[in-house]
């Protein structure tokens, strides 16, 4: 069994061939071009348009529950392990849609996950944006958000640095699914090591569970987080231990 | 199986004539549809308590139960439900127990703690303390229900020192207690731990949700030794419209669903029935829905309705009484009560309660010696003193 990354990249951009999905998907693209290049079976790349669940966002925050395709949007971001999130700026911040559906995750829901912001504008004069709403946001909701985001503005089409900043920010996210770390040699240590624990893959490691993933992507990989729903049932206290808490 | 109605007393515009009922209207309406309710032999007439506007409930209960009680001879009276964490305990135990002398035994209290967040200052609380209040004062209102000469000191009220609170219960039996909650699983936890029932309004969120609430409810319920976990004491909330033709119901429903407080302005109404139990249609239909319930809560003790909010006129209101009396409701006790096994109880009422009471059957908050609640109790003390018997060597 092979065990391959999956990516989701969450877009506000709302027209059909917008901005903000294309730069979404590129910053995707480029982190799986890094992961498939070393080796590791290409990431799945999870599109989730908010433009197709927006009606359904707005139920979900007036009612307290997702509709499906909503849920399936907030689970393809909770199961995925690493995230693109990409908003255009309105009104010098994301856009409401963008902030709305990221107001339907629980507390901690996004914990560790690895991601990658980034912003379209119609004037470079907004690129803070990323420092000044994004990644307030993702703080909150405790993401590992990198270090590099991408804010395009208009004129950032035309020009080749685009693509560059792009790349830098995909190998970055693909550094976090264990392979490609920016100035680390993937092919040295991790290959040579793979050497020896290759030659159980066909049969031994199969049936006992163990991965067949290149051992390269393994040994950088972190530990993939946790990030399962909360569920309110796991931990509910001893109804003696409730009524201790209140005695005067 | 005991099958009435519910109403939070909302006071809301009718969204097809935008007439706004009065706050007199809205009283004298809900004295109504009580009325109604048992003149088409309906078990239970539940009210909300509120404390504030859009709502015309009453702040205090017992107020409205009164008068009901004045004005019926046989529907069980409660709450739906009644504000465990903002109201006094001391004067849920007066208040109760006068209403249920004046009822002759037949009210019963649903608590749940208000998720209004202005109404906890008014009454010097704090929304974030709901939890912690729902435990202390509960604590307090069993004891003063079941003891004279109370002495009591918790984290949010006066200390009481050999307090009596009259009158005593009627016969020496407390009105029995549910204990509702959406969403919060300390609750169903507290209401097993007591032996007492479990509500949920079954309204707002998808079976999946209630169905969760109720099987750790059952499942608490037995570990504190009360009964079997299907022998626990479940009530479930329900919304219904109806016509004799399902489209008609449908097409008179939906303006009053559009504008509803709470979902309105939101889902549409054929997304809403299907993400939770809300039946618009015909009495069949409303009848098959209902017994469905059935199949993810178990076999249930109470079924109540909310038939009046939303804006929807005394009239229809009347009128869907009349169709839930004559045509859902003989239908569904005949096969709630052919379904349910013979170990299963059903609802407790007052005489039920006296009966359990002179046996000597009152379930011991937190379990009997029997229970699996007391064995670990049991096990975690002797642990402890086997460490510190270790320790001291």
């Amino acid at each position: 069994m092979t065990d391959r990354r999956s990516i989701a990249v969450v877009t506000a951009g709302l027209s059909e061939d917008a901005s903000t999905t294309r730069l979404a998907r590129a910053i995707a693209q480029a982190a799986s071009d890094v992961v498939s290049r070393d080796g590791a079976p290409e990431p799945e790349v999870r599109l989730v348009n908010l433009r197709d669940v927006a009606h359904g966002i707005t139920d979900a925050m007036l009612t307290g529950m997702a509709p499906a395709p909503v849920q399936d949007a907030l689970d393809a971001v909770l199961t995925a392990d690493a995230l693109v999130a990409a908003t255009p700026t309105y009104k010098a911040s994301y856009s409401g849609l963008f902030k709305a559906f990221f107001d339907l995750f629980d507390e901690g829901a996004l914990e560790n996950l690895p991601t990658v912001v980034a912003a379209t504008g119609g004037s470079p004069r907004h690129s803070l944006v990323l420092d000044t709403a994004l990644r307030p946001l993702f703080s909150y909701l405790k993401a590992l958000t990198l270090p590099i985001g991408v804010y395009a503005a208009t004129e950032d089409w035309a020009d080749a640095s685009l693509q560059s900043r792009i790349e830098r920010s995909g190998a970055a996210l693909a550094g976090m699914l264990g392979v490609g770390t920016p100035g680390h040699d993937v092919a040295g240590p991790g290959h040579a090591a793979g050497a020896g624990s290759g030659a159980t893959e066909d049969g031994a490691s199969a049936a006992d569970g163990a991965s067949t993933e290149p051992v390269g992507a393994r040994r950088n990989a972190p530990p993939r987080p946790d990030r399962s729903v909360r569920d309110e049932f796991a931990a509910v206290p001893n109804f003696e231990d409730l009524l201790a808490a209140v005695r005067g | 199986m005991q099958l009435g109605i519910f109403t939070i007393g909302d006071v809301t515009t009718d969204p097809t004539t935008g007439k706004t009922p009065t706050e007199h209207e809205r009283i004298k309406a809900t004295v109504a549809m009580a009325r109604k309710a048992e003149e088409l032999g309906m078990d239970v007439f539940a009210t909300g308590q509120h404390h504030n506007p859009p709502f015309a409930a009453p702040a205090n209960p017992p107020v409205l139960m009164g008068a009901v009680a004045a004005q019926t001879e046989k529907i069980q009276l409660s709450t739906a439900t009644t504000l465990i964490t903002t109201t006094d305990p001391v004067r849920i135990a007066e208040d109760y127990a006068y209403a249920q002398h004046l009822a002759d035994g037949r009210v019963d209290l649903t608590l749940g703690r208000g998720n209004t967040g202005p109404v906890y200052p008014w009454f010097g609380k704090d929304i974030r303390q709901g939890i912690p209040l729902a435990v202390e004062n509960y604590q307090l209102l069993h004891k003063l229900w079941r003891e004279e000469n109370v002495n009591f000191s918790g984290r949010f009220r006066t200390p009481l020192q050999g307090f009596t609170s009259t009158p005593r219960p009627m016969d020496d039996v407390p009105p029995f207690v549910w204990h509702g909650s959406i969403r919060s699983p300390e609750i169903p936890e507290q209401a097993a731990f007591y032996g007492d029932g479990f509500f949920h309004n079954n309204i707002f969120w998808n079976k999946e949700h209630t169905e969760r609430m109720v099987a750790f409810y059952r499942q608490r319920y037995e570990y504190y030794g009360h009964g079997s976990a299907d022998q626990a004491i479940v009530g479930l909330g329900g919304q219904t419209f109806m016509a004799k033709n399902s489209q008609d119901a449908v097409r008179q429903f939906r303006p009053y669903f559009d504008n509803a407080p709470v979902y309105g302005h939101g889902p549409s109404l054929e997304s809403f029935m299907e993400q939770t139990p809300l039946t618009v249609g015909s009495p069949q239909q409303v009848i098959e829905r209902t017994l469905s319930f059935r199949d993810y809560a178990g076999d249930y003790q109470r079924q109540l309705f909310l038939v009046d909010h939303a804006g929807l006129p005394l009239k229809m209101v009347l009128e869907q009484m009349d169709m839930l009396g004559e045509e859902v409701f003989p239908v569904l006790r005949k096969e709630f009560d052919s379904l349910r096994p013979a170990h299963v109880p059903e609802a407790p009422t007052h005489e039920s309660l006296v009966a359990r009471h002179a046996a000597g059957k009152d379930p011991i908050p937190g379990g009997g010696p029997d229970s699996q609640a007391a064995k670990d109790r049991a096990a975690k003390a002797e642990a402890a003193a086997n460490a510190q018997q270790d320790s001291s060597k």
